[in-house]
C-alpha cells in the first residue's frame, strides 16, 4: 500500500471511528440490548441444559455467543446506516472529487465498525464471566475470541457497505436490522445442531453461515481451543467478508461514477 | 505542469448528457472559459447546470461531446482534472458529526498535502472564510451561511486552478452572501482562478461574471459579458418627473437631447426616453437638468436585465420559470433516493 | 378537516414509497415470516416441556407472538420513514403546511396500521397454510388483531417520539432496540408460569405479556383477561403517545 493510500485509509478510518463514537443512539443499544437478549434468554431456557447431549452446565456459557453475532448485524445497520448518509448527502461525491481510492473508502468505512466489534467484544466478555459464564480456552482463548470477533464485524460491516451502496437509503438499510435477526434465530443459536428436533430447521441451520461463527465462539467457552470449530468460523467469518466486500467494490463503481 | 501546457481553461464542445429514462439534461453545449475568468452559468431550475458541473468535475459521464478542463479531458483523465479543480456542489455536503477542523483535517489528508502543511493551510482557510471561532464545533450546529463558508474553504485546500461553484449563494442571507462574493471576486482578481458558477440569481451573475452563459432546457440560448447581453436588447431609458408638473416641457426639450434622435415619451407628468449610444450616463442627464435649473421630483434609470435577454432568447422570464421537478437535474445513479421523495 | 386531509396526505405518500419500493417492503415482509418459521419450526420441541399446555399447538402460541412483534415493528419501520423525512427537511415542509401539526402523526399512525394489516394477511395465510390451529371464534380474532393493531400504534408513537427528537434515521437502533427487547421481555417461548427466575418476574409485570397472553388465549379459544390486556395496551399506547407529542414538539422549537 502506498504512503499515500496509508494515509487516506487512515484518516477515513479515523473520521469513521469518531463518528461512531459520537453517536450514542447507535452505540448503547449494540452495547445494551444483546445483554438483556442474553439474560432473558439464558433465564428462558435454562431448562434446555436438561436435555440429554446438552454440551454445557450452563445455558449463559451456552448463549455467550450470541451477542457476538447481533454486535455483527448492528455493524450492518450502523456501518450501512452511515455510508447511506454519505451517499445521500453528497458526501460520497465531496470524497470523489479528492484522489481518495476506492479501496481506502472501503477501508476507511470499515473502521469504525471494527472499533465498536471491539468495544462490544470486550463488554460481552467481561458481563459475560461476571455472570458466571467460563472461558475453557483461558486467556490466550480471549485473544482468539475477539479475534473473531473482529473477524465477525469485518464480515456484517461488509454486509453493511454493500447494502449501503447497493441501496443507497439509509431507511432501507435500517430495515435489514430484523431481517438479518432472523437468520440468527435460524440458526444453532437456541440448541445444538444435532438437538434440533425438525429436520427441515436442522437443515437450514446447517446450511446457515451463523451457525459456523456462534458454534466456533462457542467452542472457545466450552471446550477451549478445538481446530474443527474455529478454523470453519474464522473460514466462514473471512469468506463472507469476501463475497461481500467483492460485491460492495462492485457496487462501489457504479455508485462513485468517476470519470 | 506548466500553465502553457495545461491552462486553467474549461473548453466544452457538443456536449450532451442524457439519463436513461429521462430528458437531454444537457443538450449539445459549447463553450469556452479563459484562464483566470469569472463565468456565470446561468438559468432556471431544471436547466441543466448542476448535471454540466457534474460532467466538468468528472462526476457523471457525457453521453457525447467532450469537456477538457484544464487542458484534460474530462474521460480520459478524470484524475488529473480532479487534481486542478475544486468544487462546491449544490448541497455543502459535510459531515455534521464532525468539527470545520475536523473537516479540514480530512480534506487536506485525502489531497495528499504533506502533514506538516496540513494544519496549517486549514487553519488559514478557515480564517480566511470567518470560521476560526467556529472551528471546532460540530458542523451539525453550523448555519446555512457557515456551511456554505466551510464547503468554499474545503474546495480550495489544495489551491485548485480552477472552481466550479455550483449556486453558492442560494438560501445565504445577504450579508453571507456578500461576504461570498468577495472572496471569489478576489480568488479569481489576486490569485488567477478560474471559476465557473451556476446560478439562478441575475444579480450574481451580473455582480460577480465577466461573461455569462444563458442554458435553457440544456441548450446555451446565450453568451456574452452582462453588459453586451443587456445591450442586444437595448439601451437604458431614463424617466424623470419634474417637482414643478409646468415644468414637463422643459424636462422634454432637455431629455430630447439625450434621444439620439428617439423623441422622448410624455406621460401625464413624467418623461421617458431611451439613452442612446451608451454614451450619456444618469450623471449628464442630472447636470443638463441642473443647467436649466429644473428641480426633479423623481428620476429614474430603467436598464434592460439579464431577465430581459432570457425572455428575448426563450419567450419566458428568468425568474419563476423553472422547472418544480428538479429531477432532471439529479443524476441518475441515485434511484432510490429519487423514488422515495415526494 | 384541514387536519384530516394533512393526516391523508401523509398517509398516502408514506403507503405509496413504501408500496413502491422493494427496499422497503420486502424486510418488512420478510422478517415476520422468517421469525414465524424460526420460531414455530425450530423451537416446537418446547412444546413438550413439562407443565406446556396450549390447546392449539405451538404454531399457533408462536403466531400470536410473531403478530404482535411484526406488528409492532410494523410501527418501527414507519417511525424510520419519519426520521429521514424529518432529516431531508421534507418535515419541515410538512410541518409549515400543517394546521394542527397532530395531523402529521395521525398520518403515520394511519399509514404503520395500514402496513401492518398487509403483513397480518400474509403472516396468517401462512399460518394457516402451514397447518395452525385456530380455536377461538370470529370475534375472538377480532379482538387479536385489535390487540395487535394497538402494538402497531405504541411501537410507532414510541418510534415516532425518537425520530422527532434525533431527526436522523442513524438513530434507527434506539428505535428497534427498546421493541425488541419489551416483546422478548415477554413470555417468548413458553408460557409466562413456566418462566423461572428474575425473567419470570419481569415478565409478569411487562404489559406485553397481558397481551401476548389474552392474545393466544383468543386464538385458541380460551378465557383471555381482556379488560387487563386491553388496559395494557392502551396504557402504553398513551405513554408512547405522550413521548411523541413532545418530541413534535420539541421538533417544532428546533424549527423542524
Amino acid at each position: 500500500m502506498s504512503s499515500a493510500t496509508w494515509t487516506q485509509v487512515s484518516e477515513l478510518a479515523r473520521r469513521s471511528v469518531m463518528r461512531t463514537l459520537r453517536q450514542p443512539a447507535q452505540v448503547v443499544p449494540s452495547l445494551i440490548f444483546p445483554l438483556i437478549l442474553l439474560a432473558i434468554n439464558a433465564g428462558g431456557l435454562e431448562a434446555a441444559t436438561n436435555i440429554p447431549g446438552f454440551p454445557a452446565d450452563s445455558y449463559v456459557t451456552f448463549a455467550l455467543a450470541v451477542p457476538f453475532i447481533q454486535s455483527g448485524i448492528f455493524a450492518v445497520a450502523n456501518g450501512g446506516a452511515d455510508l447511506a448518509k454519505d451517499i445521500e448527502t453528497g458526501f460520497l461525491d465531496r470524497l470523489a472529487l479528492t484522489p481518495m481510492s476506492g479501496l481506502a473508502l472501503v477501508a476507511g468505512q470499515l473502521a469504525g465498525v471494527l472499533a465498536l466489534g471491539v468495544l462490544q467484544g470486550l463488554v460481552y466478555l467481561g458481563v459475560g464471566l461476571a455472570a458466571g459464564a467460563t472461558l475453557e480456552a483461558g486467556l490466550a482463548g480471549a485473544f482468539v475470541l475477539m479475534g473473531l470477533a473482529v473477524a465477525i464485524s469485518f464480515a456484517f460491516g461488509c454486509v453493511g457497505l454493500f447494502a449501503a451502496f447497493r441501496l443507497g437509503d439509509g431507511e432501507a438499510v435500517q430495515s435489514l436490522f430484523p431481517v438479518l435477526f432472523v437468520f440468527l434465530f435460524l440458526s444453532s443459536m437456541a440448541l445444538p445442531r444435532e438437538l434440533i428436533e425438525q429436520d427441515w430447521f436442522r437443515t437450514i441451520a446447517t446450511w446457515n453461515p451463523v451457525s459456523y461463527l456462534l458454534e466456533g465462539i462457542r467452542s472457545l467457552f466450552i471446550d477451549g481451543f478445538e481446530a474443527e470449530p474455529l478454523l470453519r468460523a474464522f473460514g466462514v467469518a473471512f469468506g463472507l467478508g469476501a463475497v461481500f466486500l467483492a460485491l460492495a467494490v462492485g457496487s462501489l463503481r457504479s455508485r462513485l461514477v468517476r470519470t | 505542469m506548466s500553465a502553457t501546457e495545461h491552462p486553467a481553461t474549461i473548453e466544452v464542445e457538443d456536449l450532451v448528457k442524457e439519463y436513461k429514462k429521462g430528458p437531454r439534461a444537457v443538450d449539445g453545449v459549447n463553450l469556452h472559459v479563459d484562464a483566470g475568468e469569472i463565468y456565470g452559468f446561468l438559468g432556471p431550475n431544471g436547466a441543466g447546470k448542476s448535471t454540466a458541473v457534474h460532467v466538468l468535475t468528472t462526476l457523471l459521464p457525457p453521453t457525447a461531446g467532450t469537456a477538457r478542463v484544464a487542458g484534460f479531458e474530462v474521460t480520459k483523465d478524470g484524475a488529473k482534472v480532479r487534481e486542478n479543480i475544486g468544487a462546491a456542489l449544490q448541497e455543502a455536503a459535510l459531515d455534521n458529526y464532525l468539527t470545520g477542523r475536523e473537516h479540514m483535517r480530512l480534506q487536506t489528508a485525502l489531497h495528499g498535502l504533506p502533514k506538516e502543511e496540513r494544519r496549517r493551510r486549514g487553519d488559514d482557510l478557515i480564517e480566511r472564510v470567518g470560521l476560526a471561532d467556529a472551528a471546532d464545533r460540530k458542523v451539525g450546529g453550523y448555519s446555512g451561511g457557515m456551511r456554505r463558508r466551510l464547503d468554499l474553504a474545503l474546495a480550495l485546500v489544495h489551491s485548485p486552478r480552477i472552481l466550479f461553484l455550483d449556486e453558492p449563494t442560494t438560501g445565504l442571507d445577504p450579508q453571507s452572501r456578500s461576504s461570498l462574493w468577495e472572496e471569489v471576486g478576489r480568488l479569481a482578481r489576486e490569485e488567477g482562478v478560474t471559476v465557473f458558477l451556476t446560478t439562478q440569481y441575475l444579480e450574481e451573475a451580473d455582480v460577480l461574471a465577466g461573461r455569462v452563459g444563458i442554458i435553457d432546457h440544456g441548450k446555451l440560448v446565450a453568451e456574452g459579458t452582462p453588459e453586451a447581453l443587456k445591450a442586444e436588447i437595448g439601451d437604458p431609458s431614463v424617466e424623470a418627473v419634474p417637482a414643478d408638473p409646468a415644468r414637463a416641457g422643459d424636462v422634454f426639450r432637455v431629455l430630447e437631447r439625450f434621444g439620439g434622435g428617439d423623441c422622448p415619451h410624455h406621460e401625464q407628468e413624467s418623461v421617458a426616453v431611451r439613452l442612446k449610444g451608451g454614451g450619456a450616463s444618469l450623471a449628464d442627464v442630472v447636470r443638463a437638468l441642473d443647467a436649466e435649473n429644473i428641480e426633479v421630483a423623481h428620476l429614474q434609470v430603467h436598464a434592460p436585465t439579464l431577465d430581459d435577454v432570457f425572455l428575448a432568447k426563450t419567450g419566458r422570464t428568468l425568474e419563476g420559470s423553472g422547472d418544480d421537478d428538479e429531477s432532471e437535474d439529479e443524476p441518475a445513479r441515485v434511484p432510490a433516493q429519487a423514488a422515495a421523495s415526494a | 378537516m384541514r387536519t384530516r386531509s394533512v393526516a391523508a396526505a401523509v398517509a398516502w405518500r408514506n403507503l405509496h414509497n413504501f408500496f413502491t419500493n422493494p427496499a422497503l417492503l420486502l424486510p418488512a415482509v420478510l422478517f415476520p415470516l422468517f421469525f414465524f418459521t424460526a420460531f414455530a419450526g425450530g423451537l416446537s420441541r418446547v412444546e413438550s416441556a413439562p407443565g406446556f399446555d396450549f390447546p392449539s399447538g405451538y404454531t399457533a402460541f408462536q403466531f400470536v407472538f410473531v403478530l404482535l412483534q411484526a406488528s409492532a415493528f410494523g410501527g418501527v419501520f414507519t417511525g424510520f420513514a419519519m426520521a429521514r423525512d424529518f432529516e431531508s427537511g421534507f418535515g419541515r415542509r410538512m410541518m409549515l403546511a400543517a394546521p394542527n401539526r397532530l395531523g402529521i402523526l395521525a398520518g403515520y399512525a394511519i399509514s404503520a396500521l395500514v402496513r401492518a394489516v398487509f403483513v397480518w394477511v400474509l403472516l396468517t395465510t401462512i399460518a394457516l397454510a402451514a397447518g395452525m390451529e385456530v380455536g377461538g371464534a370470529g370475534v375472538d380474532l377480532v379482538g387479536l388483531y385489535a390487540l395487535a393493531g394497538l402494538a402497531n400504534f405504541a411501537a410507532l408513537m414510541w418510534a415516532a417520539g425518537v425520530a422527532l427528537r434525533f431527526r436522523s434515521i442513524q438513530a434507527g437502533p434506539l428505535m428497534q432496540t427498546p421493541i425488541f427487547t419489551i416483546l422478548f421481555l415477554a413470555p417468548v417461548y413458553v408460557p409466562a408460569d413456566l418462566l423461572s427466575g428474575w425473567v419470570h418476574a419481569v415478565a409478569h409485570v411487562n404489559p406485553v405479556t397481558a397481551m401476548l397472553e389474552a392474545g393466544r388465549d383468543l386464538i385458541s379459544g380460551g378465557e383471555p383477561k381482556i379488560a387487563l390486556a386491553f388496559g395494557a395496551a392502551v396504557v402504553l399506547c398513551v405513554l408512547a403517545s405522550s413521548w411523541a407529542v413532545r418530541g413534535l414538539r420539541r421538533a417544532e422549537a428546533a424549527g423542524g
